[in-house]
Order: structure tokens, then C-alpha cells, then sequence
């Protein structure tokens, strides 16, 4: 067992862990921060990202005690301080950027990671960006003008497709 | 996954010291680790973290034609810091499985490792990299040691990467696009006196070196220098993303593709 202490969503948090406790594990579980899904569990789907220390990560696939003394992001912590949606997860449900909503918390950790270091990707680069992120509902086109829409840019394009 | 005891220390020392005890074992990313101990497929005593020592992070210039990279530096940091001296390198590493992989997954983690469908050891071995350790410096050529094997011992860190700098060089990789590993890659280094040719993704034994395209390369840098070159299918991987036949034809055409964005 190890102490682990780490802020979360701008809160210092601690807990005890086993050793091989996954960070997923840790939020969900211990913090009751299930927002963060669990997809896969194999690194494969993307429903797990969150952010440590301002990058996008699969939390199914780092250790609670490797987050030690980490600034972790999760869906839990995106909404405006008013509680209203933020910019990126408003144009989900403006796009229909979700049907289930199982990808969607990853998929909307994902785009701000992406948008933090490019505010205006095309629309090729935000399909690139999400490679990891596995959605079976949508068909990603409604994720990607959501993504184009929360970044201030035009979705005629492809909305006409 | 089994339990084990975790350590991450801030000094290579430290952490060779670490590792010393039995059934220790290394944890750089975690991205290929952490799934193989969730399968129960490997269960170490000890995990080591490399992630906080200093000296194991970033790119740096060494000379003019030498860059050194930190064995514990992320993909997503090569492809950034890489970029200016070594492009082939840095668009190699920035196209290696999807964001969240880049910026965990490090060097030293996918050379110790040398999954036959990797893309580092090719770049590794078509740059003649050397692969500085904890105890010794080891050329490429004899760093692997055939599929998930490498010549390092139990306990040996790899702490820099020494990669000469090209004259021009390309990395083309055929997306595998369940795993988004390489299907098969290519890459080509071309040198002053010489070109260097690594094949990942296709043979049974890892990655490799076609020496004959090697050959004709060297005397002519150009795609039809390989018109006549033979790729047999023999000890080729099979598996349902692809034939030893469609392998062998793709080394050609990716290495053909690689001589002329290299060019
Ligand atoms: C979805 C997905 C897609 C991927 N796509 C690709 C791809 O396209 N191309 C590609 O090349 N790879 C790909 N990978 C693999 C990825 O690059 C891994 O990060 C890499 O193979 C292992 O690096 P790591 O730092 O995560 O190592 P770890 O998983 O931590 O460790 C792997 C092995 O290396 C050892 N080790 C780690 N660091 C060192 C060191 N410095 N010295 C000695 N031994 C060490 C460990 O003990 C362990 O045996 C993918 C992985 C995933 C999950
Ligand atoms: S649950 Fe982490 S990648 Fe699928
Ligand atoms: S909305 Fe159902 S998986 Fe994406």
C-alpha cells in the first residue's frame, strides 16, 4: 500500500492505494468520480482520458502512484463555475455530438487537450487527433463539427455531407 | 494484476540500485507494460518508475550531425523537441498509436520492448543509433535480438539514444488501424557514403536490415533503383491484417515511397 496525493480538478486529494491501483481505479472508486469510463481496460478506446499535468492520458493505463504530487483533470471538473456546460461540451449537445454518451467523456477531455494547444484545427486534424478515441454510436461526424464548432470555426462544410 | 512494491527514484544510479533486487523490472510509459500485467502475462516484484529522474528526459543537440535522446523521454516530446534537427524522427514518433499513448509511451520503453511491429527500432537501426545504458553503449546492429527480445540484461537501463543525423531520411509506415501499429514500415536513412534501409512489421525476427536495397540505393538514390530488387515472402509475418506475400510486396513499395519523400 502507498499514500498517494495528488490535486484533482484543482483539489488536493490523498488516498491509500495498492501499488498496482490503475488511476481509473483510484477516481472512480475511491473518489467516486465515475465520469471517467472504462471502455476497454486494454488502452485501446479512449473513454478513460483524462488530463496529468495538462496532457491527455488513459487512465486505465497509469498507476495511481505514478500520479503522485500530478494535477489531474477529469469531466467531472470542465463544467463552467456556474455548473453550466462549457463551450466544448455545449457544442456536443447543440451537434448531437453523443447517442449513448459512454465515449463522450473522453471524447470531450480529448478535444480540450487538442484545442488548448491548437485553438483552430481543421477538420483532418481533429479525425487524426482522435484516433484513440473509440466512439460506437455516432459515426464521428457529429463529434468532429462539435469540435470544429467549439473552436469558433464554420461546420458548413461538413454538415452539408 | 498482481501486486508488486513501487519505486521512483530521481537518479539512474538510484535506480539501477532499485533494480537490483530479484524480479525487479523497469516501468518507463506503462503503455505496453501495464496492459501485459493486467493479462497476468508477466508479474515483477518491484516496478521501478523512470519517469522522474532528469537526466532521462529530452532531446539535445550533440555536435553538429548528433542528437542524444533521454531514454525515458516521451513520444510526444521527441516528436516536439526532434523536429528542427531530426524531422524523419520527430514525424515518426508523432505518428506512433494516438495522443494519450504519445504522452505516456517513452524510447527506452519501445526499445527494450522491440515489438516486431514497432516503429522506433526501425528508425534505430536505419539511423545506426547507439543505445546507451546504465552499463555499456550498444550499436544497433547488435542491440535486437530477434521478436520482443533485446540484448539488454535484467536490470540494464536504457538512459540516451544517439542518433547520427541523416543527410535525408523518411519513415513510411503502413497503419495497422486496430492496433495503429505499423501493418509494415519502412524506414530509409541516406548517409554520405551510404544508405541504410530498416525494415519493422514484416519478418518474424523483428526488425531488419535489407541489405539489398541497401546496395542499390547507395549507387543510385532512386525508386527505380529497386525495379529489380527481390523481397521474399519467407519468415514473413502471417496474420489476418496480412500475407507474407502482401508483406513482402509492401516493403518494397514503402521503402520506394520513403526514397521519394526523402529525395
Ligand atoms: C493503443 C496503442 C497504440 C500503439 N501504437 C504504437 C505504434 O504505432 N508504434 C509503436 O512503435 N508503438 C506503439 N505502441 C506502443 C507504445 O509506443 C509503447 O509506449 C512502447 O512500446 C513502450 O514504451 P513504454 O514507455 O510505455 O514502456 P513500458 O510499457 O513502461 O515498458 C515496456 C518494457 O520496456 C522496459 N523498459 C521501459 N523503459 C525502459 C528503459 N528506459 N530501459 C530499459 N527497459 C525499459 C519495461 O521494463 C518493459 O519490459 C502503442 C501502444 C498502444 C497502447
Ligand atoms: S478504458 Fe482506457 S482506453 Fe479503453
Ligand atoms: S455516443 Fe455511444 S459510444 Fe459514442
Amino acid at each position: 500500500m502507498s499514500e498517494v496525493t495528488m490535486r484533482v480538478n484543482g483539489k488536493s486529494v490523498s488516498g491509500q492505494v495498492e501499488n498496482r491501483t490503475l488511476l481509473s481505479t483510484f477516481l472512480r472508486d475511491s473518489l467516486g468520480l465515475t465520469g471517467t469510463h472504462i471502455g476497454c481496460d486494454t488502452s485501446q478506446c479512449g473513454a478513460c482520458v483524462i488530463h496529468v499535468d495538462g496532457a491527455a492520458v488513459k487512465a486505465c493505463t497509469m498507476l495511481a502512484v505514478e500520479a503522485e504530487g500530478a494535477d489531474v483533470a477529469t469531466i467531472e471538473g470542465q463544467a463552467n463555475a456556474d455548473g453550466s456546460l462549457n463551450v466544448i461540451q455545449q457544442a456536443f449537445q447543440d451537434h448531437h455530438g453523443l447517442q449513448c454518451g459512454f465515449c463522450t467523456p473522453g471524447m470531450v477531455m480529448s478535444a480540450a487537450a487538442l484545442l488548448k494547444d491548437n485553438p483552430r484545427p481543421s477538420e483532418a486534424v481533429i479525425r487524426k487527433y482522435l484516433e484513440g478515441n473509440l466512439c460506437r454510436c455516432t459515426g464521428y461526424h457529429n463529434i468532429v463539427k462539435a469540435i470544429l464548432a467549439a473552436s469558433g470555426q464554420s461546420v458548413d462544410a461538413i454538415a452539408a455531407e | 494484476m498482481y501486486d508488486f512494491e513501487f519505486e521512483r527514484p530521481e537518479s539512474v544510479t538510484d535506480a539501477v540500485t532499485s533494480l537490483q533486487s530479484e524480479g525487479a523490472m523497469p516501468l518507463g510509459g506503462g503503455q505496453t507494460l501495464i496492459p501485459t500485467l493486467k493479462q497476468r502475462l508477466n508479474s515483477p516484484s518491484k516496478l521501478v518508475s523512470l519517469t522522474a529522474i532528469s537526466d532521462l528526459q529530452g532531446v539535445r543537440l550533440d555536435g553538429l550531425n548528433t542528437i542524444r535522446v533521454g531514454g525515458a523521454t516521451t513520444h510526444e516530446t521527441v516528436a516536439k523537441q526532434a523536429v528542427q534537427h531530426y524531422p524523419a524522427l520527430a514525424d515518426l514518433a508523432g505518428h506512433i498509436g494516438d495522443p494519450a499513448v504519445r504522452s505516456r509511451g517513452t524510447i527506452g520503453g519501445s526499445l527494450a520492448n522491440n515489438d516486431p511491429s514497432a516503429c522506433y527500432p526501425a528508425a534505430v537501426l536505419a539511423s545506426d543509433a547507439t543505445i546507451v545504458t546504465s552499463q555499456r553503449e550498444i550499436a544497433a546492429d547488435e542491440f535486437f535480438d530477434g521478436m520482443f527480445a533485446t540484448v539488454l540484461e535484467e536490470g540494464e537501463i536504457i538512459t540516451t539514444v544517439k542518433f547520427p543525423i541523416p543527410v535525408a531520411a523518411n519513415y513510411q509506415k503502413f497503419l495497422q488501424p486496430a492496433s495503429r501499429f505499423a501493418l509494415t514500415g519502412v524506414f530509409v536513412a541516406k548517409f554520405n557514403s551510404s544508405v541504410r534501409v530498416a525494415v519493422t512489421g514484416a519478418s518474424e525476427d523483428g526488425v531488419y536490415r535489407w541489405s539489398e536495397a541497401e546496395s542499390l540505393l547507395s549507387a543510385d538514390f532512386s525508386p527505380v533503383a529497386l525495379d529489380g530488387a527481390h523481397v521474399s515472402p519467407d519468415s514473413m509475418i502471417s496474420d489476418l491484417h496480412g500475407s507474407p506475400e502482401y508483406r513482402a510486396s509492401l516493403v518494397k513499395t514503402l521503402t520506394k515511397r520513403a526514397v521519394v519523400a526523402a529525395s
